[in-house]
């Protein structure tokens, strides 16, 4: 702008009684007409809205405006939109600045009005501060590599996947176990239709496996991230299997005539795999895996591999990756209930978790589909089930894991299928079948297939001294009565968890993770799959508890997120990055210590020279510099100086 | 400064964009209430805090400083908050040096999710300031 005066807009928004409801946004705009620089000061209803937009870009042409300020809610909600308002009026961009008295003011000091009024006064006075100190600034544009990397082969890894592969860009599809499909690949029949989970999942995986855009690398892990938006390099480790996946046919011998049985994972330890393995029959690729610390190494699988696939010499192998966008789908944990001593896990053989019955419960599981109990292998006459064991508990997990209360119910109707004589107890705090259809598959639940449902919360099951049946002790509370029962069977539904990985996921990609342990997204509601990363998406469990539909629905969405920045092949990064002032810096290397990035280098008179492609503007040299010979652009030191004065002038 | 006569201390808050801003963004949304003596200004990140802005609020009278930024391996920019924990610590011994009590400079790391731990330290920051009393640089101690 250089000498040109400065003429400062600023409007104050109502947000309807958000902010107007707690301070008179009139009563702010005639203060802001008083600050230094400011031309005009106006309040609106809704200045997001197309009038407030439109009235913004009138006054920038009728009053010759050249800065921008809008005290509404967050910047990080509207800053873009209003950016764009000042773009299309002609005026760049970056001398928009916007005070946050909705988030920071009037929601958190509701009940204080005369102080949100004096601090809402303070933060305009602060961005006008910073407003007449903007520069103008060029916007970069990176290019977008059209190749995505997907983190998890569950179903919503799956579900992106396919979308993404579908609009013709690249997919790296990264699964940690051997085989793709996920905890879906468990499940037995998927409420409320009662389809068969692998009827529905097993012809994705193999869409996945057969599909020209996709590649799977399973059995890997990340190792390294680097990158930004449009611009990731990934290091990954594919484990070695032992087994040549380009040579196995997958037809089994192998496992046949290995001699040593291993509790199997896939059926939670119910049954048993030998060291060589698929983990289920339908897995993708079909590709056995040696378990090497199992593993006797007798070479039996050798001997009977045709196509002489074993190769017992195969070691790690790294893959580095360039890919633009990424989805993570990493899914979700089941909760170990050892924390919940009263109901026994763990110490009462025939108490088990929902999952544990899902896999009794499957045609291919290790009972090949007979509920039985545990010590005795007999069909149960009485089975309890206890809702919310982990979940809804402010001492375990505060959170509801939301797939429960209508699995349990499918439990229920399943085995009232199969064995119509057996009693059904649900003991439940309140039933949450929220879903389309859900009710409906509840209701009839109790009403035809005479599943009792008891609203209480269990205290205790313990065994029946001399026989392996159990006690459940609860309280009825709608009828306000003490009860015990006599069950042969406990399950328990536990809670949802975040993977054990997610903390690693969360580091390497710089993701930040809610209360509850699962990672956040950029916006509850209006930006459900994007992460605080730019380019990096989020779908699935890993998300937050969620059921089939959901995990699917947002692994769309994520896979829409990311064609959508490959489709426009470039993304713009605000330009915030550090500069150099030649004149000053005395080539003391400080600033080349400190960057992260290795951006600082020298020029040939030995002075610091910042690369802008790989500064992200962390400012972090511009503070450590001696000689004041960094700034930062957009939070420049003049720029912060001048909000401070701002903050304590009065 | 309050309304009833009681001292109110003056904070100046300078916050990283990608977890404080964000953590009291969250407390907004969440209408989680806590004194209004604070006013937040946004940088990219906790490193950026120049010394310098911390004794310019000082010198202009704040009673008390406030830093935040992410938790340790959750910088968005690797390693900023190291770097801005390294700073904060020599800024409160020239600080004392200087006559002003270290408490009023105040580093916390606080995530985009953890609006109620904002709301915490703000409580507890604004008790505490209150019981050191205005600041010996204080303009409103006459």
């Amino acid at each position: 702008m250089g000498e040109k005066e400065v003429r400062i807009g600023v409007y104050v928004c109502h947000c309807g009684t958000n902010i107007a409801g707690v301070v008179s946004p009139q009563e702010l705009a005639s203060y802001a007409a008083t600050l230094p620089n400011v031309v005009v000061a106006k309040d609106y209803r809704f200045m997001c809205s197309d009038p407030g937009q439109e009235m913004i870009k009138q006054d920038i042409k009728e009053h010759n405006l050249n800065r921008i300020v809008v005290a509404a809610c967050s910047p990080r909600l509207h800053e873009p939109t209003f950016r764009r308002v000042c773009a299309e009026a002609g005026l760049n961009q970056f001398l928009y600045e916007q005070a946050n008295i909705r988030e920071h003011d009037t929601w958190v000091h509701m009940r204080q009005p005369k102080e949100a009024l004096e601090k809402a006064k303070d933060l305009i006075r602060i961005a006008v501060a910073k407003a007449a100190r903007l520069e103008p600034l060029e916007v970069q544009k990176v290019k977008v590599t059209p190749v995505c990397l997907i983190v998890g082969g569950g179903i919503a890894g799956i579900s992106a996947a396919l979308d993404v592969a579908n609009a013709g860009f690249k997919v790296h599809l990264l699964e940690k176990s051997p085989t793709i499909g996920g905890r879906m690949a468990q499940l037995d029949k998927t409420f409320p239709t009662m389809d068969c989970s692998a009827c529905i999942l097993t012809p994705k995986m193999v869409d996945v496996a057969r599909h020209p855009n996709i590649e799977i690398h399973s059995y890997s892990e990340i190792k390294e991230v680097e990158g930004y938006v449009g611009n990731f390099k990934v290091k990954i480790v594919e484990h070695p299997r032992y087994v040549l996946a380009d040579k196995c046919t997958g037809c089994g011998k192998c496992a046949e005539v290995c001699p040593v049985f291993v509790p199997n994972e896939f059926e939670l330890g119910m049954g048993s795999r030998k060291a060589i393995y698929v983990p289920f029959p339908q897995a993708v690729p079909n590709v056995y895996t040696i378990d090497r610390e199992k593993c006797i190494e007798c070479k039996l699988c050798v001997k009977v591999c045709e196509p002489e696939a074993i190769d017992f010499n195969q070691q790690e192998r790294e893959i580095e990756l360039e890919v633009g966008t990424v989805i993570i789908a990493t899914g979700y944990d089941v909760y170990t209930p050892f924390d919940a001593p009263q109901y026994g896990y763990g110490i009462l053989p025939n108490v088990i978790t929902s999952l544990e019955l899902e896999r009794l419960l499957s045609s291919f599981g290790p009972t090949g589909g007979k509920v039985i109990v545990p010590t005795t292998h007999e069909k149960p006459k009485r089975i309890a089930f206890i809702q919310c064991v982990g979940s809804r508990d402010q001492r375990l997990f505060p959170y509801c894991s939301r797939v429960c209360c209508t699995y349990s119910v499918k439990h229920a109707r399943q085995i009232k299928e199969k064995y119509p004589d057996t009693e059904i107890f649900i003991f439940y705090m309140d039933m949450r079948t929220f879903g389309k259809g859900y009710d409906e598959f509840y209701e009839i639940a109790g009403r035809e297939y005479g599943v009792n449902f008891v609203r209480g919360r269990v205290a205790e099951v313990r065994r029946v001294p001399g026989t392996d049946k159990l006690m459940v002790r609860a309280e009825d509370t709608l009828l306000g009565q003490l009860m015990e029962l006599e069950v042969d069977m406990v399950v328990l539904a536990s809670a949802v968890i975040p993977r054990e990985e997610t903390e690693q996921i969360q580091h390497l990609f710089r993701l930040s993770r809610s209360a509850d342990g699962f990672l956040l997204e950029a916006h509850p509601k209006l930006r459900p799959v994007d992460t605080l990363t730019d380019g990096v998406f989020v779908a699935g469990m890993a998300q937050g508890p969620k059921d089939i539909p959901d995990a699917v629905a947002q692994g769309k969405g994520a896979a829409a997120a990311a064609i959508a920045l490959m489709g426009m092949g470039e993304v713009e990064i605000e330009p915030y990055f550090s500069i150099v002032n030649e004149e000053l810096c005395s080539g003391c290397k400080v600033c080349q210590d400190i960057c992260p990035y290795g951006a600082i280098g020298m020029t040939v008179d030995g002075k610091s020279n910042i690369n802008s492609v790989l500064c992200k503007g962390c400012g972090a040299c511009a503070a450590a510099c001696p000689s004041g010979a960094i700034d930062t652009q957009h939070f420049k030191f003049n720029q912060v100086m001048a909000q401070i004065e701002a903050a304590m002038k009065r | 400064m309050g309304g009833n006569g009681e001292f109110e201390p003056r904070i100046v808050g300078i916050l990283c964009n990608w977890c404080t801003y964000a953590g009291a963004d969250m407390a907004g949304t969440s209408r989680m209430q806590y004194p209004p003596n604070v006013r937040f200004i946004r940088v990219m990140c906790s490193s950026r805090v120049d010394p310098q802005f911390i004794l310019k609020a000082f010198e202009l009278g704040a009673d008390g400083v406030f830093i935040g930024g992410c938790h340790h391996g959750d910088c968005h920019y690797v390693t900023g908050n190291y770097r801005a924990e390294e700073r904060i610590k020599l800024v409160r011994k020239l600080i004392e040096q200087l006559g002003i009590e270290p408490e009023r400079l105040r580093l916390e790391w606080i995530s985009a999710s953890e609006g109620n731990v904002l709301v915490e330290v703000m409580n507890d920051f604004v008790k505490k300031l209150k019981e050191l009393g205005p600041s010996p640089l204080s303009k409103d101690k006459e």
